[in-house]
């Protein structure tokens, strides 16, 4: 493990730490409103200040941090699971079945997914909490972000196919599904993995472009997405520097999780 | 030379500037928040061609944006009949359209004629439809035209003020304009120029010719980020309407040019769904349809915070349909809902709900759990929505806020009638309550808590709809005001729509523009476009 790689292990975990122990960091709920103090800047009370209307920023973050981190991680293992099940699938069987799974997931990819989730969203029941709507937005992701990781397995699912140990297991008279499952699937486990974890900051920054839309994670809880719109219309860096902490703080978790995805990769790849 | 025949040189010089400077009026540089759709004055459906019709269409009388007042313009004087449905106009002598060709009845005539086309799908040309016959005009004199409708249209002069009069001789019409400015340049998705007419009829105290400015550059800008920083670079000279956000920023930084005009018409509310099949549970519908706990929930809203927190004070609690800047159609008596959380609690209580732990519940015991929808995309909605979230939850009710783009939300709230509650606003330009039938009249469309119905399900509902007709059919203004202040009354008693604020008219202004005195009625800033004057060297050192 590289240097950069241990940072990158560190900055992570100081990040799920100190999110997951919100309760006992942050000074107040992420929904309590200080109406007498709306958008104050940072103090004793309020580290990183308030929002537009009074709530203590600094707890947003930890708990928004914490709903990003833990629900993307599902959100990519719904998705991983899929594309293991149809890309795998498909390349392990082949012939039309590939040919209809590739069309499939071509069509899937070609979709506006954001326009997309935008339409399942709103189909969606509406009296539903924000714990729920935040599970939902999250599992739409996973549902929707399947596609271009089927389509590797598939490829790699194709290469098993022929390999000799799948041969030597149908020698030996093992049949259908059970080849797939106790042959093949644990065979594409690194590409599994390494699509798990390019998923992760791909379902974080959807989330944050839903938020930005004021679609993501429902009122009052707080997600990167619905700290970022904070941002918008910031005329300058200079005036309010403390409202680009969630910015700083996505920059810094996806670079961190890059840093340790371009390791995994280049372990693979040798 | 010597001294005295230089300092001669010098006055001359310094009168001659001066005088140069008083007959330059400048260029106004502003933003169109998209494409205008059209320059035809009589198409217009859009707020950027609705701005180029205000600035080049002359018309026969025109609200002041300030007084509210009508005056006269291109018509000196009119007259309308008893039964309300003919209108004579005297019109104005010696007065020329941009391209030299004289006006007269004839193009009042033409102009009302087109405006009425079927073909033409004009709204504008919606307002004046009473009835299936023909709109018919008489030219009486070149200076006297009538204009008789099939049936009564009350409050018809005002209507005029959106007519813009166009040539019945000049080919290309949208041209040959009778206002201030004329279309110059079109530069699609980029610019609009426009500059002064130089027939324009109009002169000052002074006699000086109106307008002062030479020309008015109106840029395509839909990015409001942009719009606010090339105001502050000093590229435009003024934001006709800003949001509360930008207006701070910009006052922290320079507070002259900055303007709150006060309370607007516009009016942000919250309603319940009633509409008897919509696919909501039935306990449900019938907590929506007491008016205790519509008025319980209207009482449990602290307006104050929403115009404070919000609205950063540029917001006033809202009182009902009609904003206290509409001078007229405003009923006084009437007082904004203040926030009583314990009579919210005791209205409730009226009703057979009681709060167990914290948490309300109907007399049947089901737990009180409704969702808010919004628009997405709209922060002040989405913060007014989890300020009444937490008012809310403080006499024991769970809110769920939900936000929709735009589209879904219109489906189903008018389409499907799938939701429980919502937050909308109105944007009101009219300042004639006959522009709220569509609102008001229980068969109506846009009766948005329960709208199209056959016949009025309730005895409120029917005793405005009565009301509604009432004042839409008499032509005394103490009798309409009389029965249109009775339905704001009834409003305040059955609360179909809780009115949370009316929000402020704000706008930000250069100090180069000299002249301008923004006010709440559209446009706000320039609504007196021909008497503004840029200084261009105020220009320069902004």
């Amino acid at each position: 493990m590289n240097a950069a790689r241990t940072l990158a292990c560190v900055v992570l975990l100081l990040v799920c730490v100190v999110s997951f122990a919100a309760e006992w960091i942050a000074p107040s709920g992420y929904a309590r409103q200080f109406r007498e103090s709306p958008s104050s800047p940072p103090s004793r009370q309020h580290w990183l200040g308030t929002d537009e209307i009074g709530r203590d920023r600094f707890a947003r973050v930890l708990y928004g941090t914490r709903i990003s981190l833990l629900l993307a991680p599902a959100a990519a293992l719904i998705s991983t699971l899929l594309a293991a099940f149809v890309g795998g699938l498909a390349g392990y069987l082949g012939g039309i079945w590939l040919r209809l799974a590739s069309g499939f997931t071509d069509l899937f990819l070609s979709l506006p997914w954001l326009f997309l989730l935008i339409t399942v969203r709103a189909l969606l029941p509406l009296n539903v909490s924000p714990l729920v709507s935040v599970l939902i937005t999250f599992l739409i992701l996973g549902l929707l972000g399947w596609a271009a990781s089927a389509r590797v397995l598939a490829t790699s699912a194709q290469t098993l196919r022929s390999s000799d140990f799948v041969l030597q297991a149908r020698a030996a008279g093992v049949r259908g599904f059970r080849v797939f499952l106790v042959h093949v699937l644990p065979n594409l486990k690194p590409v599994l993995y390494a699509q798990f974890w390019i998923s992760i900051p791909v379902f974080i920054l959807s989330e944050a472009n839903l938020g930005i839309l004021g679609l993501g994670v429902a009122e009052p809880l707080p997600s990167w997405g619905s700290l970022l719109r904070e941002m918008e219309g910031m005329m300058s860096f200079r005036d309010e520097p403390w409202r680009l902490v969630p910015l700083l703080l996505l920059i810094v978790v996806m670079t961190s999780f890059q840093t340790l995805l371009s390791n995994e990769s280049e372990e693979v790849a040798a | 030379m010597s001294r005295r025949a230089f300092l001669r040189f010098l006055l001359c010089i310094l009168w001659l500037s001066t005088m140069a400077a008083a007959q330059n009026g400048g260029e106004l540089r502003f933003c169109l928040r998209a494409e205008p759709k059209t320059f035809d004055p009589q198409r217009v459906d859009d707020d950027s061609s609705l701005t180029i019709r205000y600035l080049t269409g002359g018309v026969l009388a025109r609200v002041n944006r300030q007084t509210q007042a009508l005056e006269p313009e291109l018509a000196v004087s009119w007259k309308i009949s008893k039964d309300s449905r003919q209108i004579t106009f005297k019109l104005r002598h010696g007065v020329s359209f941009s391209d030299g060709s004289p006006f007269s009845a004839e193009d009042v005539a033409y102009t009302m004629n087109r405006l009425m086309e079927p073909e033409l799908h004009s709204s504008t040309g919606d307002a004046f439809r009473s009835g299936n016959s023909k709109v018919e005009t008489r030219i009486l004199a070149p200076d006297k035209v009538v204009v008789r409708f099939p049936n009564a249209i009350i409050g018809l002069d005002r209507l005029f003020d959106q007519v813009a009069i166009i040539s019945s001789r000049a080919s290309n019409k949208e041209f040959a304009v009778l206002g201030p400015f004329m279309i110059a340049e079109h530069k699609a998705g980029s610019r609009v120029l426009l500059k002064r007419n130089p027939n324009y009829w109009k002169k000052d105290a002074q006699g000086r010719q109106l307008p002062y400015l030479d020309s008015i550059r109106l840029d395509i800008q839909a990015n409001r980020d942009v719009e606010v920083l090339r105001f502050r670079r000093g590229e435009l000279d003024l934001i006709n309407s800003i949001d509360t956000e930008y207006y701070d920023r910009l006052a922290a930084s320079s507070p002259e040019v900055v303007h709150d005009a006060g309370p607007s018409l516009d009016t942000e509310f919250l309603w319940f769904n009633q509409v008897g099949n919509a696919p909501i549970p039935a306990h449900k519908r019938a907590w929506f349809r007491s008016a205790n706990f519509r008025r319980a929930v209207s009482a449990a809203i602290n307006r104050d915070d929403l115009s404070r927190v919000v609205y950063h004070g540029h917001a006033q609690s809202a009182i009902g349909p009609v904003s206290p800047a509409n001078k007229f159609w405003f009923n006084s008596k009437l007082k904004p809902e203040p926030y009583r959380p314990g009579i919210a609690v005791e209205r409730l209580q009226k009703e057979g709900f009681r709060l167990q732990n914290g948490v309300l519940h109907d007399k049947d015991g089901n737990i009180v759990e409704f969702s808010i929808v919004t628009n997405a995309g709209n922060k002040s909605r989405e913060r007014m929505a989890v300020l009444i979230q937490e008012d809310l939850g403080r006499i024991g009710i769970k809110v769920n806020v939900v936000t929709l783009d735009f589209p879904s939300l219109i489906e189903r709230i008018a389409q499907k009638f799938n939701y429980e509650a919502a937050i909308l606003g109105f944007q009101n330009v009219d300042l004639d309550p006959l522009g709220q039938m569509n609102i008001w009249l229980s068969s109506a469309e846009d009766h948005a808590w329960n709208p199209q119905q056959k016949v009025p399900e309730t005895a409120w509902e029917a005793e405005m709809d009565r009301l509604m007709r009432l004042q839409a059919s008499v032509s005394d203004p103490k009798k309409r005001k009389a029965a249109f202040d009775r339905v704001q009354e009834i409003v305040a008693e059955q609360a179909p729509f809780i009115y949370l604020i009316n929000k402020n008219a704000l706008s930000a202004v250069s100090t180069s523009v000299e002249g301008a005195s923004p006010v709440i009625l559209h446009p706000q800033t320039y609504w007196n476009a021909e008497r503004l004057t840029v200084h261009s060297t105020a220009q320069a050192r902004q």
